[in-house]
């Protein structure tokens, strides 16, 4: 006899609480792990969340972070809702970083204010022609998206590790592969003396309200939500399915690849091998976990971002290492998607005993 | 050139071994219905658990192997609890056990970095390693390499030749079917489910016991994926499934060898090849909508609960 049935209509209620509850349980999980390695839990969930963000700085770290997660989780979020399963952001975001620092590295010593549009610009190109390749290899020769965008996030990587390794490799920078330090002009400048927050920030908040319209008002986005969950009543209804492949990964490789120049132009500074701490794959956890949802997003971004950092506060404070973030990660995806098994379907109640 | 070959021909089949292993799972696994897409977390969860078997065992291979096997069963085991039992979305859940792969064996890993292990000699066959040319190919390699090729034939037997095989595909292209003639579906699903993760968990305990036997975080680096993209690519045929792993040792062996073959092109150009090769075998193999659909479990990837 199985234990679940299905619910006559989705849970509203369990689809709000369903990120608290994988929340939750990530946090008893984690105590454990720390018990089981020896640390007070109190005190370790101190030093993951709340010492982050005792100073000033540890918020403006947490708006760095949070930025790029939450800007490709914006787009990734468009083709979720429609079935299209873009797991290459990672790529996107590094096409977007190599195209916009190439405008960097050829722009050098220019001072004018041009330069930072214009690599936003190529960043957002290069982000939505990596994201375009899959979409044609989909709808021209129907290959899954899933793995191709996959793929095309290794080759991007491999492109940036020969560009940094060859023409663009800074002539003074004892071979390491790196690109030259990108001039002012090529550089959000930080708001704070000493603090990294900088403008890049209200390009993911203008995205989110955006998103939010887009995903609330219009009626393509609303065609491509149904695109998604009934392909055939899409389909009776005239929308193109083709068209909503190439909507969600052109504009889920553009939000990614204007999020690489954030990285590059912002707190990386130039081109090397450690543009993203895999912020293409952790928007995936944050597109998911914010409910697909423009404003669940902003605060699932939060939270991820907040992980980052405790890890790193963890690192110091506790002599954990900084993968234990990725641990928590994917502890949270798992609890999450366990808790969504009850927005469409319930425990079944046991049955009563019959009394002859 | 010969000389240059035989080296390069029999690296081929070495590189394929984990790709063998983690393919044929899947393969089995999508069989019965099952799309998991956590092949690359549960090989990455293997090769922790069987480098730090050996390791610390000081069993070497031998000790690492079937550590990754259980270990890669035991990541299955989460994701079939959530994707059958509760019928969650196959895709996203597969997902999730990648990203909780790569975070695990990284965390686990940090203990490990700096070992190295013994590796694994060569094993010849008497008498077929005398075999001009071939013998220096197929039978001068390491034990695992063997047992890749073995597990593919009763992988092979077991779907072409046994009730247990008929079943399996009975349940991948017909569950409603099978459960009314009175198959236990759900059970047999985990049971192709828990053979992929614990397949997918030896090739990645090859990879980090014997074909580079140290650990380096996330050392997979794609091979569970590309294992993925294989099943398609051999149309969920065994047979095919380990000449297009063999194509793919072959890509990625190169390499190493290019210098000595004299080809001239940039390294990462080479790294980036199995990738890209991945990209145009599926783009070869799905344009054919009709091959594809005739080969395909039909319930591939839809949550089913009695």
């Amino acid at each position: 006899m199985p234990l679940l049935e299905p619910r006559p209509t989705p849970s509203a209620q369990m689809r709000l609480w369903s990120p608290l509850i994988a929340i939750g349980l990530t946090l008893l999980v984690g105590s454990l792990l720390f018990l089981s390695l020896g640390k007070d839990p109190v005190a370790a969930f101190g030093v993951f969340f709340i010492q982050p963000l005792a100073s000033g700085n540890g918020w403006s770290e947490l708006m760095v972070k949070a930025g790029p997660l939450i800007l490709i989780a914006q787009g990734l979020a468009i083709g979720f809702r429609a079935r299209i399963y873009n797991i290459g952001a990672e790529g996107q975001l590094i096409v977007g970083a190599l195209a916009g620092g190439g405008v960097a590295i050829a722009c050098d010593g220019i001072d004018a204010g041009w330069v930072l549009p214009l690599m936003v610009v190529a960043g957002a190109l290069g982000g939505a022609l990596w994201g375009a390749i899959p979409a044609l290899l989909r709808t021209r020769f129907n290959a899954q998206e899933t793995l191709t965008t996959l793929m095309l996030a290794y080759v991007a990587s491999f492109a940036l590790s020969y560009m940094v390794n060859g023409p663009w490799r800074d002539p003074e920078g004892m071979n390491f592969p790196q690109s030259i330090m990108f001039g002012d002009p090529a550089l959000f400048s930080p708001w704070f003396e000493g603090m990294r927050v900088n403008a890049s920030i209200l390009i993911a908040a203008l995205a989110s309200a955006g998103f939010w319209l887009f995903t609330s008002r219009s009626f393509l986005a609303y065609q491509l939500t149904v695109g998604g969950l009934a392909p055939a009543a899409a389909r009776y209804a005239g929308f193109s399915a083709d068209r909503t492949v190439w909507i969600s990964l052109v504009l889920s490789g553009l939000t990614a690849g204007i999020a690489g120049i954030g990285e590059v132009a912002g707190p990386v500074g130039q081109l090397n091998l450690n543009i993203s701490p895999g912020y293409g794959f952790a928007a995936i956890i944050v597109a998911y976990l914010g409910r697909l949802n423009a404003i669940g997003i902003v605060l699932a971004g939060l939270l991820m971002a907040l992980l980052y950092l405790g890890g790193e506060a963890a690192q110091v404070a506790l002599q954990l290492p900084a993968a234990i973030t990725g641990l928590f990660q994917g502890m949270l995806l798992f609890f999450l998607l366990g808790a969504d098994v009850f927005v469409d379907y319930r425990l079944r109640p046991r049955p009563k005993p019959v009394i002859a | 050139m010969l000389e240059h070959l035989i080296p390069v021909l029999a690296g081929t089949l070495a590189a394929a071994t984990p790709l063998i292993f983690a393919g044929l799972g899947e393969l089995v696994a999508e069989r019965s219905g099952v799309i998991n897409l956590g092949v690359e977390g549960m090989m990455l969860i293997g090769a922790i658990a069987g480098f730090a078997a050996a390791a610390d065992s000081g069993g070497g291979a031998l000790a690492g192997l079937p550590a990754g096997a259980v270990a890669g069963a035991l990541a299955a085991l989460v994701f079939a609890v959530l994707s059958l039992s509760m019928a969650a979305n196959q895709a996203a859940c597969g997902l999730a056990l990648t990203i909780f792969g790569i975070g695990l064996s990284a965390f686990i890993g940090q203990h490990y970095v700096s070992f190295s292990l013994p590796g694994l000699q060569p094993l010849d066959i008497p008498g077929l390693v005398d075999i001009p040319v071939l013998g220096r190919i197929f039978f001068h390699q390491d034990a695992v390499t063997y047992l890749a090729l073995i597990s593919f034939g009763i992988v092979w037997w077991v779907l072409r030749k046994t009730r247990l095989g008929l079943i399996l595909k009975a349940v991948g292209e017909a569950p409603d079917a099978a459960h009314a003639i009175g198959y236990p579906v759900i059970a047999i699903r985990y049971g192709a489910t828990l053979f992929g993760g614990a397949m997918a968990g030896m090739g990645g305990a090859y990879l980090s016991t014997v074909y580079t036997p140290l650990w380096v975080q996330n050392m997979v680096a794609g091979r569970g994926w590309i294992a993925i993209a294989l099943v398609v690519f051999a149309t969920w045929n065994p047979t095919r499934l380990v000449l297009g792993a063999w194509l793919f040792g072959g890509v990625t062996i190169l390499q190493f060898h290019a210098q000595g073959l004299g080809i001239a092109v940039p390294v990462q150009l080479l790294a980036a090849l199995p990738y890209l090769a991945t990209v145009v075998v599926l783009v070869l193999i799905s344009r054919d909508k009709r091959l594809l659909q005739l080969n395909l479990p039909a319930s591939l990837g839809k949550p089913w609960l009695p």
